[in-house]
């Protein structure tokens, strides 16, 4: 039954693939996306990943689907110029055969892999204590792999440095965006209302829940960021200055008291990134706190996009839609 | 055939249709959206491999579903970077064209 | 927890990497005018710690390795410091050192702002790469190594386009794709090899790799990957008009650092984590794809009229030139790379070209900074009015083409030694031919920037001395080198390199250089060709025009995103089937 169920989603899931490469509108593509998405965290849920299924339907799912919604809004014609330039039968016969080559050749070796599974969880299982976190995934992102998660908040604020340097001159130091207007009968002004108390609610639980449970930091960040995207697209608040000291701050607090907490281990424990005996889940709570806003920011900053206007008023030429 | 098996090989297909997608869609955005497919296929096949790893109590191998929460957050900054250089260029070209540059002085 | 981190000095690679990215994420916070302080107080630190490395790595005479939080593979991560990672992180070191005096003048926030865009994101993004940079030689992880390139591109796609025009945008654009293709694939034999044999972590790999299906299917899959990265012909789509269109300061990051990075991974990949699963066939693929990629760039790089667009295609036969070593570094059974005369060679072009190539660019820049143009043939007066410029652009031309004493010199006897040594002549002409076309692009600059101008030449602004200074010091350091490196090589390479048959081979190199400038540029080289240029020499000119015209229209062939993405998968698939049947005897 399991199996069957498992098979049904595994089908689905090509065929929304497929459909979202070959579909001829890019709206259309960028819809079967975010459905791809969501069916992809249904397909976590059956590989054990709760963790990962929450993150796909975050970030995988919810904030790239929005991103690329937001992108497809905005080609203005530049499809058609595209389809012109469509490759002939042959090239996509022969781009064709070769990703099937690809395919086959990945399935020979899924089906080549050895039996039984190399697996780390036998050395997760015995070294977890050692970081007093009951999560086994939180304590390889925040211990014994802490280095990763550190460098990912980094990649996050270099993505953002790279969408703001694509501002044009005038507009450096200013706001992202179009500003909303407010309509306070709306219903998205209406929501904007409603949504942000329960989602903050939300995504502070899924942060404490994270050390023991499935949840996390990038979860509940998602969350909030996107309850701040919310409040903005509702024209109740708006986007915030690049440029804003304040702003600056929460974006680099995170890895900076990740650095903090590493030099600390340096010196208590001997090793950067180290804890030493007793430390190990207080020094976790604090570099995720730190990390909550620096995620927050950036990622609802990602969505933004670079700095489009000086005020709050809307750029010349670009109402907001 | 169990689920790792299944989601493993149904990963491998994903990659394949994210490449073909990659290649013949001319549109970057289209090609960003073949990427994100093709990335989601690595993923899985990643997760199919973490789920075969059960072990010591544990019904996955922890180490690459924690791998996999960072996989998803670089593919996520990445999506954002090119969708704000595509949005750039459109805004400043009207085109969203990867054609060759035109031939300099001929 | 049993905190044995690793050898004595292992924290300084930590702090290696740590460095560059606390003073990016300082920049951030502090802004304005701060950013370049905090870069330029980075530089010598970061200098100073690769410093402290070799001494380190030289005073223990082994890997230094350190263990993140005390964590021991293949739970935890392992940076490690070898013999290639210390050079690479002391050469890059230096060349940032370098890009950052240069670039204070052109990207120094202006007096009348509280902060700029383009110096803000210069600053930090310069940072970012180095940082990445030091990651990719120091990290034993094949996760983290994926981490960092991509850091690395997201680093270097803004980097660009910069100057915030369409076409850099669009060279930017299709960095970043092409690059994203790169990474997945790279990311996709990570996992398989994840799957067969449970670890990431490079030596812990090295012991468990068998040649099967697994590794060769990762290694092809990473492989091509990575020269995606690397802009290997034919999957350069993306360099000329990034490296061309980019401000110089920015051009020199890109070229003579960013493609270092995955460059670097290849060699980590062959050498170190499967040097059993390579074979002979697939290392002589992978030179192939540099030789043509070393006439080709040379040739369309011959062609251009443009100074920076020159350099750039230059910088793709350069490419070529670091993928020479692969088939030489095999062992005495011809089954296993090693790391040995081959693999230093190599290591010493990859670190010859950074400096010079960095030194390059930055002359072009001062160039097009003074002129307002860098058009080829209107060059004339320029070496008498910025005699320092064409200095640096001549000696890093010369250290480049691996005439005494330049670090490419080195580079090339150890090489050519390797390929005597093996008995695989060919590559001996490649060599070879390849300083002659290095030779060519330089003698062609030379030849209009001497040139004698009838009216004054007109300057359109000030170029900055240090900048000037900079890019000489980067050229002289490049030349330099073989200096440096000479104390760990054996002794008969260079037993006198003013033997009258090392200075004919170096005389040999420079006329056909000057040959081929002849036989190739676009513009006729000499103003007046005279009437007695019998037909021979018409007909030669007439084949090497055609030439000419032929390795463009392939350059722009290849360079066609259909093209370079299917030629991505098709050199991964040939790279698995020679590592399949390509087993020497």
């Amino acid at each position: 039954m399991t199996t069957l169920l498992s098979l049904v989603v595994a089908l689905l899931l090509l065929w929304l693939a497929l459909w979202t490469v070959v579909a001829r509108d890019a709206f259309v593509a960028v819809a079967g996306f975010v459905v791809y998405g969501l069916l992809l965290s249904l397909v976590w849920v059956r590989l054990a990943g709760i963790d990962v299924a929450l993150t796909e339907a975050a970030i995988g799912g919810g904030l790239t689907g929005a991103l690329l919604l937001g992108a497809v809004g905005r080609l203005r014609g530049t499809e058609a110029a595209a389809a012109a330039e469509r490759s002939g039968a042959g090239t996509r016969a022969f781009a064709a055969l070769l990703s099937l080559g690809v395919t086959m050749v990945l399935a020979l070796c899924v089906l080549a892999l050895p039996e039984p599974a190399p697996t780390l969880a036998p050395q997760a299982a015995d070294n977890l204590p050692a970081t007093g976190v009951g999560n086994p995934i939180t304590g390889v992102l925040l211990a014994f792999r802490a280095l990763d998660t550190l460098l990912e908040a980094i990649v996050l604020v270099i993505a953002l440095l790279a969408v703001w340097s694509l501002a044009p001159d005038r507009f450096w130091g200013g706001r992202p965006g179009p500003r909303y207007a407010a309509d306070p009968d709306g219903v998205l002004s209406y929501l904007a209302r409603v949504l942000p108390p329960i989602g903050i609610v939300v995504g502070l639980y899924l942060f404490w829940a994270g050390a023991d449970h499935p949840g996390g930091k990038f979860q509940s960040a998602t969350i909030l960021a996107a309850m701040w995207l919310l409040v903005q697209m509702a024209g109740l608040g708006d986007a915030p200055r690049i440029d804003g000291r304040w702003l600056r701050t929460g974006i680099v607090v995170g890895p900076l008291a990740f650095v903090a907490v590493g030099l600390l281990g340096a010196w208590q424990a001997g090793a950067f990134l180290g804890f030493a005996d007793g430390w190990a889940k207080p020094m976790i709570v604090v570099i995720e706190l730190a990390l909550l806003p620096t995620l927050v920011l950036v990622l609802a900053l990602l969505l933004n996009g670079a700095p489009a206007r000086n005020s709050g008023k809307m750029p010349a030429g670009d109402g907001g839609r | 055939m169990n689920v790792e098996t299944l989601f493993a090989l149904c990963a491998c297909a994903l990659v394949g249709i994210g490449l073909y997608g990659l290649i013949v869609q001319p549109h970057p955005l289209r090609k960003l959206v073949a990427f994100n497919i093709m990335g989601s296929g690595v993923f899985v096949l990643f997760g199919a491999l973490a789920k075969r790893g059960a072990a010591a109590g544990m019904a996955a191998d922890p180490v690459p579903q924690a791998l996999l929460i960072t996989a998803i957050v670089v593919a996520f900054a990445a999506t954002a970077v090119t969708v704000a250089v595509l949005l750039r260029l459109i805004e400043s070209t009207a085109t969203a064209s990867l054609a060759n540059e035109p031939p300099s002085g001929e | 927890m049993a905190l044995s981190t690793g050898t004595h000095a292992g924290a300084l690679l930590a702090a290696a990497v740590l460095l560059p990215f606390v003073g990016m994420l300082l920049g951030v916070l502090l802004g304005g005018r701060q950013v370049q302080r905090v870069a330029l107080a980075c530089m010598p630190l970061g200098l100073a710690l690769a410093l402290g490395i070799t001494v380190a790595w030289l005073r223990e005479g082994q890997t230094l390795v350190y263990l993140l939080g005390g964590w021991a593979p293949p739970l935890g991560i392992a940076l490690r410091a070898d013999g290639l990672a210390v050079a690479m992180l002391l050469a890059v070191a230096a060349v940032v050192c370098g890009i950052g005096m240069y670039a204070r003048a052109d990207f120094a926030t202006p007096p009348d702002v509280r902060e700029s865009r383009a110096a803000f994101s210069y600053w930090l993004l310069l940072m970012a790469v180095w940082g990445a940079l030091n990651l990719v030689f120091v990290s034993g992880d094949l996760f983290t190594l994926y981490v960092a390139l991509e850091l690395l591109t997201f680093a270097g796609v803004p980097l660009v386009c910069l100057a915030g025009s369409g076409e850099t945008l669009r060279a930017a654009l299709r960095y970043m794709l092409f690059a994203l293709c790169g990474s997945v694939l790279y990311l996709l034999g990570a996992v398989l090899l994840y799957g067969g044999y449970g670890t990431l972590d490079i030596p812990l790999l090295a012991g468990a790799v068998q040649p099967g299906a697994i590794a060769r299917t990762a290694l092809a899959l990473m492989t091509a990957g990575l020269l995606a990265k690397t802009a290997l012909f034919p999957l350069h789509i993306w360099l000329p008009p990034a490296h061309g269109g980019a401000p110089a300061a920015a051009s020199a990051v890109l070229s003579a650092l960013v493609i270092k990075g995955s460059w670097f991974l290849v060699l980590r990949l062959w050498l170190d984590v499967m040097p059993g699963v390579v074979t002979w066939a697939s290392a002589q693929l992978l030179a192939g794809l540099g030789a043509t990629a070393i006439v080709v760039g040379s040739v369309v790089a011959l062609r251009q009229e443009r100074l920076k667009l020159l350099v750039a295609y230059s910088t793709v036969a350069q490419i070529g030139y670091l993928f020479l070593m692969f088939p030489l570094a095999f062992d005495a059974t011809g089954n296993v790379l090693v790391h040995g005369a081959a693999s230093t060679g190599g290591l010493l072009q990859a670190v010859s070209h950074a400096t010079a190539k960095a030194a390059m660019f930055m002359a072009a820049g001062l160039v097009y900074a003074a002129l307002g143009h860098d058009r080829i043939a209107d060059l004339a007066g320029i070496a008498r009015a910025l005699p320092v410029t064409v200095l640096a652009f001549v000696l890093a031309g010369i250290a480049l083409m691996g005439v005494v004493p330049s670090g490419a010199y080195l580079a090339k006897k150890l090489l050519l030694d390797a390929a005597d040594g093996s008995g695989q002549w060919w590559w001996t002409i490649v060599l070879q031919g390849g300083a002659a076309f290095t030779a060519a692009y330089v003698v062609l600059v030379l030849g209009s920037a001497l040139r004698r101008r009838s009216a004054a030449l007109m300057q359109v602004k000030r170029v900055s001395r240090l900048a000037e200074f900079a890019a000489l010091l980067l050229a002289v350091g490049s030349l330099a080198l073989a200096l440096a490196a000479l104390g760990p090589l054996p002794g008969h390479l260079v037993s006198n390199p003013l033997a009258p048959k090392e200075l004919a081979m170096t005389l040999l190199v420079l006329v056909g250089g000057a040959l081929l400038a002849l036989g190739l540029s676009r513009a006729p080289l000499l103003a007046a060709p005279r009437p007695a240029a019998a037909a021979p020499a018409g007909r030669l000119r007439q084949a090497a025009l055609a030439l000419g015209i032929a390795c463009e229209q392939a350059d722009r062939l290849v360079r066609r995103w259909s093209f370079a993405s299917i030629g991505l998968l098709t050199l991964a698939a040939l790279f698995g089937a020679l590592l399949l049947v390509g087993r020497a005897t």
